[in-house]
Formats: structure tokens, sequence, C-alpha cells
């Protein structure tokens, strides 16, 4: 069962007003290593996999929920004082003939979220390591997308959920050595 | 009801974004690391810091959970704005 | 210890038409050298777990701004 939370996981500022800046970070909205494709992913493998995992799954999953309402946050506003000039100009126009100011699930690119984004193959170390990857190349676009930004004070924002893909990261290489049942074995040099 | 909010409002909800970021830190760690008994007392202790400051924010701004988990006030004010994207 | 960025040079040829990248760098963050963490690390205070955005020190990772100024 979900609940929500009316308050967001991270203070999101957004300092200059550049909506040419939303069009990359739809990236992580909607895009195949974004926290929608994450959130699905890891709450969809929770079904099948070995018990003593399924609450990392769980936890990070709902996780990654709070992070597409912060991505949701900077694009929101970004372009919720857009005129169609300055849509257009930012290289949203495309999206603005289709949405107007509303979001969309889709990438950078425009092209429209899927589930050929995600994979469950019920085998726990394939689940695992799709999520591992996923976590790098979360990593990887933030970086990409810092790259691209000048506002400090959305950069900071990204920063933050840069560090939370690491942490991601360190979690399910974890559930690797829990699945290895090695923890308990001692091994000597 | 489109006052802006005042600093105090953004000064509380750091606080909880905060106390409540531990936690979120410290589930993920012990969903890997069962008996940390540390962790586990730590946990436990910023959840009572956790609802305090949650009491405190609700009394003033309302309620921040759903389905009852937080109660509400006279006129319903779960669906008041504004919401956390607009803050 | 480990350090977070490594660098490379890649090959240049002198027929690339474009004035050519000499460093090249990738990050290799914490999670790649901590292993199963360990109990009892030390502890960011809450403000600050949540402005670096993990709990402990050993797995902050910065990563510099685009005009190569570093914070925190």
């Amino acid at each position: 069962m979900w609940y929500y939370e009316k308050k967001l996981q991270y203070p999101v500022r957004v300092s200059s007003c550049n909506p040419q800046l939303a069009k990359y970070l739809i990236e992580q909205y909607g895009g195949a290593d974004g926290e929608l494709s994450a959130a699905l992913r890891y709450l969809n493998q929770r079904y099948t996999i070995p018990d003593k995992v399924v609450g990392l799954l769980t936890d990070i999953g709902t996780e990654e929920f709070a992070h597409l309402e912060m991505i949701a946050t900077m694009v929101y506003k970004l372009t919720k004082d857009a005129t169609p000039e300055q849509m257009k100009a930012a290289g949203l126009g495309a999206h603005y003939a289709n949405h107007e100011h509303a979001l969309y699930y889709e990438n950078a690119a425009g092209s429209a979220w899927t589930a050929t984004y995600i994979a469950a193959k019920g085998d726990p170390i394939a689940d695992l390591y799709e999520d591992i990857a996923a976590e790098e190349k979360a990593r990887a676009t933030y970086q990409w997308i810092i790259n691209l930004s000048d506002d400090p004070d959305l950069n900071d924002g990204l920063k933050y959920l840069r560090e939370r893909e690491i942490i991601h990261s360190q979690r399910f290489r974890e559930a690797v050595e829990i699945l290895k049942e090695e923890r308990d074995r001692k091994i000597f040099f | 009801m489109n006052q802006p909010l005042p600093p105090s409002y953004y000064e509380l909800l750091e606080e909880i974004q905060a106390v409540d970021f531990v936690l979120v830190e410290l589930t993920l760690y012990l969903d890997t690391h069962p008996e940390d008994y540390e962790a586990i007392g730590q946990f436990n202790q910023f959840a009572q810091q956790s609802k305090k400051l949650k009491k405190q924010y609700e009394q003033q701004y309302g309620p921040l959970r759903q389905y009852g988990e937080s109660y509400s006030g006279y006129p319903w004010n779960w669906n008041s704005a504004p919401w956390p994207w607009q803050v | 210890m480990f350090t977070q960025v490594k660098y490379y040079q890649p090959y240049n040829s002198p027929h690339d038409p474009c004035p050519p990248i000499r460093v090249k760098s990738y990050q290799t963050p914490p999670q790649l050298y901590i292993g199963f963490q360990p109990q009892n690390l030390q502890q960011f205070s809450p403000k600050q777990a949540l402005y670096c955005g993990t709990l402990w020190p050993a797995f902050y990772s910065p990563y510099p701004n685009p005009d190569g100024s570093d914070d925190k």
C-alpha cells in the first residue's frame, strides 16, 4: 500500500530562469535511466526476488518516486511562467504544441517512456546487476545534466540526486553479497 | 490562499527534511545490515524526533499525510495549496 | 585510500578536424571500493547529511560545477 507525504525529500531551488534546462532535466523524468524507470523497475522486481532483499527493493523503489517528484518540481518551476516564444527558444516548441506546460513522461529527445526501458528476468542475480547498472547510468546522466547547467541552486539538487544513486548502487551491491551467502564464511588469506 | 509562506515555514520544513533524510539513509542501511543494534537505536530515536517536528508543522500548516496518517482540520485541509512543487 | 577521478589520454590523429581533447576523466565513486559497508562509520550531522546526499562522509562524492569550482 502506498502513502504520499506532502513534502519534497530535499529542498529544490532553481535560481535562473532558463527553460532550456527543463528539456535536459526531462531525461531523468521519462528517460531510460530516469527516476520513473528506476521506481517501476525495482517495485516490479520485488515480487519475485528472495525475501531478504524485498525490503531493499521496496524502499529504494519508493525513494525513486520522491526523486521523480523533485525532477518534476525542477521542470515545473522552469516552465510554469514561460511564454510560447520562450518555450520555442528553449527547444520545447514541439512539447508545447502537444502538452502546453504539462509535464510528460518523455526523454530529452522527445521519445515517450516505454516499459522496454526496464527488465525483470526473474533471476535475482541478473535483476540485481541490472539495478546496479541502472544506478550507475543514472549517476552518469546527472553528471551530464550538471555539465549542461550553470544554475548553482539547481545543481545542488542534481548533485544530491547523483549522490543518492551512489548510495543505491552500494546497497544493491550489498544485496548481491547477501545472496551469495558467504557473509558468515571466514575467508583466509 | 496564495500568500507567500514566511521564512519560519522553510526553516521548519528543512528541519523535518533533514531528520527524515537520516531515517531514509538508516532504512536502506538496515535493509542490508539487520543486526546493527546501534543503528536501530538511532533509527527509533530519529523516528520519535520526526513525529515531534511534524506535529508542530501540522498544527501550523495542515496535514502532511493522507488517508488518516495525519488528522484533518475543518474545513478539510488536505488538498489546500501550496503543494510541494509550488513551495 | 582511493581517488574518485581517473584520467587518461585518448589517441589524437593529425587528421582530426577539431581541436583535440587531450585529457579525459571518469568518475570512480566510493561504492566501487568500500565493499560491504562496515558498522560505526562516522556520520554527518542531519542537515549536513541532507545537503551532501548521504549520512556518511565515506560515501560522499563531490562533483565539480561546470565552471570548475567545487563546493561544500
